[in-house]
């Protein structure tokens, strides 16, 4: 039997290694594309995607639209704002809605953990999570081990450090399952008002000083602190977050050995991440970026039901559906 | 003069621990004879109706402390009438309405008006619960003395904790005046603001904000603290957590006036049921662990846990078709109740029938001061026959409720209801 990703991407949590293993391998002959002159390729030609995207996103969305576009999709982006969403039509109603004009895909980004669950579970259409509340953005999670496989060339028994905000972070999530199913190490680094309670069951070392996560990992990956998490009484202020978990260049610099930094964006400088960190030569944050479109195009290519050998033939000319 | 013979039944009567095979005979709306061979004194009486009861365990009928019947303010959902079909379904000869309807029933007219819907429904027998305070907004008292005189049996804000201390004592002092109980939602609100679900593993797998056990224990302490301070009558309810069994259990040893409940949910489910985001799983308070419900079984032999109460919460099935987040808490319980409660507790061997029967119908019936809950001559012939073994597949479609909003669809349960007597006339009959 093929092995196939089945209707569905909504987390990593689901997914086997294998599964993880075929989707970083298939983007593999798909960065390519991004690379030439012209980056299209006919593979999904005639097929129609909705970007459905219920809170604000620019690099998602722009990186999931031009993964459609070089793939030759037909995409249509909807907004909340604009919508009938924000009439007060329920998710519901917008998927049945959807469906009845016979869309092939729909990427959903939204503020409710579980709702691209709810949407998949009512509409025969493939759903693909671009995050969901505080759960799982799957895809982050994927560039992410794909941007350390290209620099590590493996990921099993690498160690890896998130760091900021694990309570609120669908990247976290779904970085600590993609990770750990492919036999990294994860640990996790932040104040305990940031950590879930039941943070110690899921399987991760807990840092609660940064430098000794930088002491041992060989990757960071530093999550974005939002301001209300100081209104809403989590942390004393962000001044405070800077000094005791923010990386900056000395801290790094008083590590034993180099540690790769990663940030899904959008970066809060100064706060979580120092600039000559962000802008430094261990900095592979732009590197995410570009890897993002070649897993989502992986991602699209896979559950239309584009089979995984068939992916370097897409590559070049004419690959049918 | 009407009558009714329950021949051939298991009669049970933990009231005055009386169980044997016979029959039990009633007299216009009154028990008349409960005995091995009741039938051969009234054999060949006139108007006699007798209903064979073989196999079936023959036992006061149940009465539910707690259940929310949406009338007035949102009969698209559930009335009273509907509720109280609902409840005699499921083997419930009286019930208790929360007040936390549109408008609150928080003055003597409104909880007239549900004592009045409730007489023409002809079903369960209603009794109101009115307010603590106005609007149940944790301000001032309602008028619980005119309350009472009108029916009110009990005083809650449910669906709301009474968030301040001071009015919580006041409520218990000036409610002891009247003899009645308090019950008491217990939620912490800064603790559990915004959670969606128990927090622990499953909450932090699912990305939904948790509400941690100590949001209902810091509150039930409280209330069993304050209980002390007023001699005051405080009854939790929906406890759902090992450490409120432990909370309970200190003030009972301490003489302290404090019953509590527990729903058939917390007996039988855990936080897993959540997975997949499923709404009929959302509740408050929320699905616990394994170790609560373990700790929950074993509060309901022991005692420390009075008796089992539905929280039987209808919505319409929009408004469980959402978000996790933001589907609204509760699930239905009237129709489920008996069988979820044999199934999880009789069957396991936890409790055995007589004081499944003690748990949902003799104490209620003495916790809220209610008529029933007795097999006794002269009691109100309030009596429900069901069948403790037969197995049976839930089917939301065949309830007698407007609510399908259950977790038990389609789950095979052990127990059904046959048979509901309320003052002496068949209200629900089973169809097989």
């Amino acid at each position: 039997m093929t092995l196939s990703l089945g209707k569905d991407l909504l987390g990593l949590e689901p997914l086997s290694s294998e599964q993880i293993g075929l989707i970083l391998d298939t983007a593999e002959p798909f960065k390519e594309i991004s690379e030439r002159a012209i980056k299209k390729v006919p593979t999904l030609r005639g097929a129609t995607i909705v970007n459905l995207f219920f809170e604000a996103s620019t690099r998602t969305r722009v990186s999931f639209e031009f993964a459609e576009k070089r793939l030759s999709a037909d995409a249509v982006n909807v907004a909340a704002s604009g919508s009938s969403v924000s009439k007060g039509e329920t998710l519901v109603d917008t998927a049945r809605n959807l469906e009845a004009m016979r869309i092939d895909m729909v990427v959903i980004r939204h503020g409710a953990s579980g709702a691209a669950r709810f949407l998949a579970d009512r509409i025969e259409s493939n759903v693909i999570n671009a995050g969901d509340g505080t759960h799982e953005h799957p895809t982050q999670g994927l560039l992410d081990m794909l941007t350390l496989r290209d620099r590590f060339k493996r990921l099993k028994g690498l160690k890896v450090c998130i760091v900021g905000d694990v309570l609120h972070s669908r990247v976290a999530r779904s970085n600590i399952w993609g990770l750990t199913k492919m036999g990294a190490e994860v640990a996790v680094c932040g104040p305990r008002s940031l950590l879930p309670n039941a943070i110690d069951d899921l399987g991760v070392t807990v840092f609660t000083r940064i430098e000794e996560a930088i002491e041992w990992a060989d990757a960071l990956n530093i999550l974005r602190l939002q301001l209300e998490r100081m209104t809403a009484g989590y942390i004393p202020s962000l001044r405070e977050y800077n000094r005791v978990f923010g990386v900056s260049r000395e801290r790094l610099e008083r590590g034993k050995r180099d540690v790769l930094i990663l940030h899904p964006g959008p970066m809060n400088r100064g706060v979580e991440i120092d600039s000559d960190v962000a802008d430094g030569p261990f900095s592979v944050i732009l590197n995410q970026v570009t890897n993002g479109v070649a897993i989502r195009m992986a991602v699209l290519y896979l559950l239309s039901g584009g089979r995984p050998e068939l992916a370097e033939a897409a590559k070049h000319a004419g690959g049918e559906r | 003069m009407s009558s009714i013979l329950l021949t051939g039944g298991r009669v049970i009567d933990p009231s005055q621990q009386y169980e044997g095979v016979g029959d039990v005979l009633i007299i216009d709306d009154k028990i008349e004879k409960i005995g091995p061979r009741v039938r051969n004194d009234v054999s060949g009486r006139d108007g006699l109706e007798t209903i064979d009861c073989t196999g079936l365990v023959i036992a006061p009928g149940f009465i539910d402390v707690h259940c929310h019947l949406r009338e007035p303010g949102r009969e698209e959902v559930e009335t009273i009438a509907t509720g109280a079909r609902a409840a005699a379904a499921g083997g419930f000869t009286a019930v208790c309405a929360m007040p936390n309807t549109d408008p609150v029933t928080d003055n003597q007219a409104a909880v007239g008006f549900i004592s009045r819907q409730a007489s023409i429904a002809n079903a369960a027998r209603v009794y109101p619960i009115g307010a603590i305070s106005v609007g149940e907004r944790g301000e001032s008292l309602a008028e619980i003395g005119e309350m009472v005189a009108a029916g009110a049996v009990a005083v809650s804000d449910d669906g709301k904790p009474v968030v301040s201390a001071h009015l919580m004592r006041t409520a218990l002092e000036y409610a002891r005046t009247f003899g009645i109980p308090v019950a008491d939602h217990c939620e912490e609100p800064t603790l559990a603001k915004g959670g969606a679900m128990n927090e622990g593993i499953v909450s932090a797998r699912l990305g939904l904000k948790g509400i941690p056990a100590e949001a209902e224990e810091i509150m039930a302490i409280r209330d069993i603290l304050l209980a002390r301070r007023t001699g005051g009558h405080i009854h939790l309810c929906h406890m759902s957590t090992r450490g409120s069994v432990e909370l309970i259990r200190w003030g009972k040893e301490r003489g302290i006036n404090v019953t509590a409940e527990v729903c058939p949910h917390h007996i039988s489910l855990t936080e897993d049921a959540v997975e997949g985001y499923d709404t009929n799983a959302k509740m408050n308070p929320p699905l616990r662990t394994a170790d609560d419900v373990q700790a929950l079984q074993e509060a309901v032999r022991d005692g420390t846990i009075d008796l089992i109460a539905t929280d039987h919460a209808p919505h319409h099935y929009d408004e469980k078709e959402r978000e996790f987040a933001d589907a609204p808490n509760g699930i239905i319980g009237l129709e489920t109740a008996l069988a979820v409660n044999i199934t999880w507790l009789v069957t396991t061997g936890i409790i055995d029938v007589p004081l499944l029967i003690e748990r949902m119908s003799c104490a209620p019936a003495k916790v809220f001061h209610l008529p029933g809950g007795t097999l006794r001559r002269g009691a109100p012939a309030d009596v429900t026959a069901f069948d403790p073994n037969t197995s049976w597949v839930v089917d939301p479609r065949k309830f007698k409720s407007k609510g399908r909003n259950t977790p038990y669809g389609g789950r095979t349960l052990t127990g059904r209801n046959r048979y509901t007597i309320v003052g002496g006339r068949v209200v629900h009959r089973d169809d097989v």
